[in-house]
C-alpha cells in the first residue's frame, strides 16, 4: 500500500494566528468596555468605524498586491489593528480621523511593508501618530468622564458628531471637552502650580485619573488573562511597568511635588494597554525573552521621558515607535544561551 | 508506587502532548506468525553499512552472520531465522529520503534453526571482564534501540581518563504513541535489570539511574519489583515528569544529573553514559543466553490500524505484515510513520522493513495528523523560542533559512538543533520550520561537499599544469641535450641534470598522487 508522505512533526497544530487574534480581542473586552462606560457610545462607534476601516484597506491592500483574501481577512490581525487604533483615539473623533489614520495604518504600516509579519512597526501606532501629528486639535478633543448610565451625549447625538461635526444644540467644543488628567498635570505643571492642588480636582480619582484608573485596571485585567492563556509573555510588560514605576518612583521621590507618583504613572493613559497589549505586538517588537524585557523597559522609560518632558501629554505610542527601531538590535545582543554551549561572547568564534 | 526520591532538573521549554499510550497497551506483547520474506538492510545502525557475506541461495541458520561490519563504528547482522537468501540487492529501506538500498532478503524455511550458530552463553565471571562483555556486545550487533541505533559496545568503551560516574537507563519513552519500550519493562524488567547489571560491572559507575516518565505507572512498579532485592542505594529508579522530550539523551541527562553535555560532546564528556531499556534487555540476552539481536518489540498503532498492539518480531518485518497483525488498515488511513509523531517520518510505502532502531508503526487517519494547512507568514510569537529545549530561536533560523543565509543560520547555532518539532508543532502559522531547518543542514552540507570537489579540482588542475609544463622542460632539455651530444661528443653534467631532473619529476608525481587520492578520501568522508 502506499501513502502520501509530509514532514515531521505529525501531530496536529494547536494554535493558529486566527485563535491567537482572537485571544487578544478577548483580552480587549474589559478595557474597553471599560472606556465606554466612562467615555460613552463614541468608543464603540470608534471601534466599529476603525476595525470596517481596517478590514476595507486590508482586503484592498491584499488585493492590489494579488495575495490570498480570505486567509489574511480572517485571521483577525485587522481586526485587533482598528480596534487599538479606536482605543487610542479620543471619543468623538471626526469619522474622517479614523479613516485616514487607520488606512495609513493598513496600507503604509502594515502592506507596504509587505502584511503580516512583516512591519517593523506597529500599525496601530503609526496610525495613531499620524493622526495626532496631522491633525492636533481633533486629537485632544477628550470629554470629561461621565458614566454610560448616565452619558454626556446619547448615542444617535454621538453618531452626529463623529460623522457630522454637529454637536447638540447650545453647546460648544470648549463646553464639552475637557483635558485628560495627563494633559492637565502637564499644562499644570507647565505654569508652576503644585502638584498638589493639580490633583485635588474633579478630574482626578483614588490614585490616577477618574475614570482612567478603572479603564487601566481593566485593561491589566484583560492583560493578565493574556499572560493566563499564554498569548502574550511576561516579559514585555515586567518590563515596561518595571521601569515605568521605577524612573517614576525615583523622580517622585526626589520631588513630589513636580513628579506623580509612580502608582499614578502605572494607571493613567494607555500605560495598561500599552503594557499588555501593544509592547507585546510579536511582529514589531523584540523576539527575545531577554529582548522583551528590555524593549519593554526601554518603552517604559521613554513614556516617562515623553510624559514628564515631551512635548504631547502621552507617550505610549511614540515610545513603542522608538523602540520598534531598537528591536532588531536588541535581538541580535539577546540571544539565549544556547544549551550545552557556554554563554555568548565567551565562545570562541569559527 | 516506591520510587525512590531523586532531585531532579528542567530542561527548558518542551511540550505537554497528549500521550495516546493507552490505545496499544490494552494487551500483551503479541508474536505474530513470521512474515514470507524478511529484508535485512546492511546499514541499520550509525557507521559504515556491513558488508553481506553470505550468497544469494545460500541456507543460513538462525543467529548466523549474514552481513558483517568489522569497523569501529558498526554492527554485524544476523539472520533473524533460519532459511534461503533469496536476493541481495536494492530494496526500499525505512529512511525519510524514501529511497532503496543494499538488502539482504531471507525466505524463512519455518524451522526456525539454529543449527550451531547461537552464541556459547557467558558464565557470570566471564561476563564480568570488560573486554569479554564488549566483544560479545558487538558479535551480537546490538545497537541502541531507542532510534538512534549507534553500535551499543562503543559506549562500553569510555576513552582513557574518562571516568564514567553515572549510567543512565533511558526508559523515558516521551514521544507520544510509542509503548514498545512500556511493555518491555512491564513484562520483561528482569532482563533490563540483569543487562543493568552487566554494563554497570564494566563501566563501574558510582551510580545509575532508571529514568522512567511518570505517565507509566506500571512499568515504574514492574521494574522496581524487578530491582527489588537488589535495589541499592547506587541503582535508582525516577519518575520524571512527562514532558516532551525528556527521552532525548542531552535532554534526560539534565533532567537526572542537572549536567548539559557540550554541544560539540558526548555525555561522557561530562561523565556520563546512557543506554536505552531495550538494548541492556538485548545485551542480557547476548550475554546470558548468546542471541544476537534479531528481534524486537514495535508498536503498530493509532487510527489508522483496528487494533493496536505491541509485536515481537523478528528484525526484516515487513511493515505491511506488522499491520496486518494489528488488524489491519482502517478506511481511512491517511499517513504512514515510521516512528512517533513528532520524530517519526511518513513513509511512502509499507513494503519497507522494521530495521534495529525501529520502535513504532504509527498509521494514522487524516483528522489524527496535521495537514498542509496554508502556511501563513512568521509573526515572530516566540511561542517556538518558549518551547525549544535547546534554547534556540527558531524563528531566527527560519528566516535566515528562508533568505538562504546559511551562514547566519550557522551563527544561530543551526547544528544543535535536534529536530524534535517542538516549534513547528506550536507555530501559530503553521510553519514547517523543521523541515526548513533540515533543508538549511542539507544545503550547508552539500556546499562543504562542493567546495571540497572545488578545492579537489583546482588542485588536480594545478597539477597538471605543472606536469605540463615541467614535461615541455623535459622535452627542450633532452632536445638540447641531443643537439649537443650530437655535436660535441657528450657532456657528464649534462647526463647527471637529466638524472636528476628525472628522480625530481617521479618524486612530484608520486606527490601529486599522493595529494589526490587524500582529497578524494576526505570527500568521501564528509
Amino acid at each position: 500500500m502506499r501513502f502520501k508522505t509530509f514532514t515531521s512533526p505529525h501531530m496536529s497544530p494547536v494554535r493558529s494566528v486566527h485563535r491567537v487574534m482572537r485571544q487578544v480581542l478577548y483580552g480587549l473586552l474589559p478595557g474597553t468596555a471599560a472606556m465606554a462606560w466612562f467615555f460613552g457610545w463614541g468608543v464603540l462607534v470608534n471601534v466599529l468605524l476603525a476595525v470596517t476601516v481596517a478590514l476595507a484597506t486590508e482586503a484592498l491592500m491584499l488585493l492590489l498586491r494579488r495575495r490570498p483574501v480570505r486567509p489574511f481577512i480572517t485571521d483577525l490581525s485587522a481586526v485587533v489593528a482598528g480596534w487599538l487604533f479606536a482605543l487610542a483615539i479620543p471619543p468623538l473623533t471626526p469619522w474622517w480621523i479614523t479613516l485616514v489614520g487607520v488606512a495609513f495604518a493598513m496600507a503604509v504600516a502594515k502592506h507596504l511593508y509587505g502584511g503580516l509579519g512583516y512591519n517593523p512597526f506597529n500599525p496601530a501606532m503609526i496610525g495613531y501618530v499620524v493622526a495626532v501629528i496631522s491633525f492636533p486639535r481633533e486629537m485632544t478633543l477628550w470629554i470629561p468622564p461621565g458614566t454610560l448610565a448616565d452619558p454626556a451625549f446619547t448615542f444617535s447625538q454621538t453618531l452626529g458628531i463623529i460623522f457630522q461635526g454637529q454637536l447638540p444644540a447650545g453647546l460648544s467644543w470648549d463646553a464639552v471637552t475637557s483635558a485628560t488628567p495627563l494633559d492637565r498635570i502637564q499644562s499644570g505643571l507647565g505654569v508652576g502650580q503644585p502638584l498638589g492642588a493639580i490633583q485635588d480636582t474633579p478630574l482626578f480619582g483614588f490614585v490616577a485619573g477618574r475614570g482612567w484608573e478603572w479603564i487601566n485596571l481593566a485593561f491589566l485585567a484583560g492583560g493578565l488573562w493574556l499572560l493566563h492563556r499564554r498569548v502574550i509573555t511576561w516579559q514585555a510588560p515586567a518590563g515596561m511597568l518595571g521601569a515605568l514605576f521605577l524612573i517614576s518612583g525615583l523622580f517622585w521621590l526626589m520631588d513630589p511635588a513636580a513628579y506623580p507618583d509612580p502608582l499614578f504613572q502605572l494607571f493613567s493613559g494607555a500605560a495598561m494597554l500599552g503594557a499588555f497589549f501593544i509592547a507585546t505586538d510579536p511582529v514589531s517588537g523584540s523576539a527575545t525573552p531577554g529582548g522583551r524585557l528590555l524593549f519593554g523597559a526601554g518603552v517604559g522609560l521613554l513614556v516617562f521621558i515623553i510624559r514628564s518632558w515631551g512635548a504631547y501629554a502621552e507617550g505610549v505610542a511614540f515610545a513603542v515607535l522608538l523602540m520598534n527601531m531598537m528591536a532588531p538590535t536588541i535581538d541580535q545582543y539577546t540571544q539565549p544561551r544556547v544549551f550545552g554551549r557556554r554563554a555568548r561572547g565567551q565562545e570562541d568564534q569559527g | 508506587m516506591t520510587a525512590t526520591p531523586h532531585k531532579l532538573w528542567q530542561f527548558h521549554g518542551g511540550l505537554k502532548l497528549p500521550d495516546h499510550k493507552a490505545e496499544s497497551t490494552g494487551g500483551p506483547v503479541v508474536t505474530p506468525p513470521l512474515a514470507e520474506r524478511l529484508i535485512l538492510p546492511l546499514r541499520q545502525h550509525i557507521g559504515q553499512p556491513a558488508q553481506a557475506c553470505v550468497q544469494q541461495g545460500q541456507r543460513v541458520f538462525k543467529g548466523q552472520i549474514i552481513a558483517r561490519c568489522d569497523t569501529y563504528v558498526g554492527a554485524h547482522i544476523h539472520a533473524p531465522t533460519s532459511g534461503r537468501v533469496v536476493a541481495i540487492g536494492d530494496h526500499p529501506v525505512p529512511h525519510p529520503s524514501g529511497l532503496s538500498a543494499p538488502c539482504i532478503t531471507l525466505e524463512p524455511d519455518g524451522e526456525d534453526d539454529w543449527g550451531d550458530c547461537r552464541m556459547r552463553p557467558l558464565g557470570e565471571d566471564e561476563a564480568a571482564d570488560p573486554t569479554t562483555l564488549r566483544n560479545r556486545v558487538r558479535e551480537a550487533g546490538i545497537v541502541g534501540l531507542g532510534g538512534a541505533a549507534f553500535p551499543a559496545a562503543v559506549k562500553l568503551n569510555p576513552r582513557p581518563g574518562q571516568a564514567i560516574d553515572t549510567l543512565i537507563v533511558n526508559g523515558a519513552e516521551c514521544e507520544p504513541y510509542i509503548t514498545c519500550d512500556d511493555m518491555l519493562m512491564r513484562t520483561r524488567a528482569r532482563e533490563i535489570i540483569a543487562g543493568l547489571l552487566l554494563v554497570q560491572r564494566t563501566l563501574g559507575p558510582a551510580r545509575c539511574l532508571i529514568g522512567i516518565e511518570d505517565n507509566k505507572p506500571e512499568a515504574l512498579r514492574a521494574m522496581t519489583e524487578a530491582l527489588g532485592g537488589e535495589e541499592q542505594d547506587n541503582i535508582r529508579i525516577v519518575a520524571l515528569p512527562s514532558i516532551y522530550p525528556t527521552g532525548g539523551e542531552r535532554q534526560l541527562i539534565r533532567v537526572l544529573t542537572g549536567r548539559e553535555v557540550p554541544s560539540d560532546g558526548l555525555p561522557a564528556d561530562v561523565g556520563v553514559v546512557c543506554h536505552n531499556v531495550a538494548t541492556l534487555a538485548a545485551i542480557h540476552r547476548a550475554v546470558h543466553h548468546g542471541e544476537p539481536l534479531i528481534s524486537r518489540i514495535v508498536t503498530v498503532t493509532g487510527s489508522g490500524v483496528r487494533s493496536p498492539r505491541n509485536l515481537q518480531v523478528p528484525i526484516g518485518t515487513p511493515i505491511a505484515h506488522l499491520v496486518a497483525h494489528a488488524g489491519g488498515y482502517t478506511e481511512a488511513v491517511e499517513r504512514l510513520i515510521m516512528g512517533g509523531p513528532m520524530m517519526g517520518f511518513a513513509l511512502p510505502s509499507d513494503e519497507v522493513p522494521i530495521i534495529k532502531g525501529g520502535n513504532c508503526v504509527l498509521a494514522a487517519e487524516a483528522g489524527e495528523v496535521s495537514a498542509p494547512e496554508p502556511v501563513m507568514p512568521c509573526i515572530r510569537c516566540g511561542e517556538c523560542v518558549r518551547v525549544c529545549p535547546v534554547r534556540l530561536l527558531p524563528q531566527q533560523l527560519y528566516w535566515h533559512t528562508r533568505a538562504k543565509e546559511f551562514d547566519k543560520a550557522q551563527d544561530h547555532n543551526l547544528f544543535d538543533c535536534i529536530e524534535c518539532g517542538c516549534c513547528a508543532h506550536v507555530c501559530p502559522s503553521n510553519i514547517p520550520l523543521v523541515q526548513y531547518f533540515r533543508f538549511a543542514k542539507n544545503e550547508i552540507w552539500a556546499q562543504e561537499r562542493e567546495r571540497k570537489q572545488a578545492d579537489a579540482a583546482r588542485m588536480r588542475h594545478e597539477l597538471r599544469r605543472q606536469r605540463l609544463e615541467r614535461e615541455k622542460r623535459e622535452k627542450a632539455e633532452r632536445m638540447n641535450r641531443k643537439r649537443q651530444a650530437s655535436g660535441s661528443g657528450g657532456a657528464s653534467g649534462a647526463a647527471d641534470a637529466a638524472k636528476k631532473a628525472a628522480v625530481q619529476a617521479a618524486l612530484e608525481r608520486a606527490q601529486a598522487r599522493k595529494a589526490a587520492k587524500q582529497d578524494a578520501s576526505g570527500s568521501d568522508a564528509s
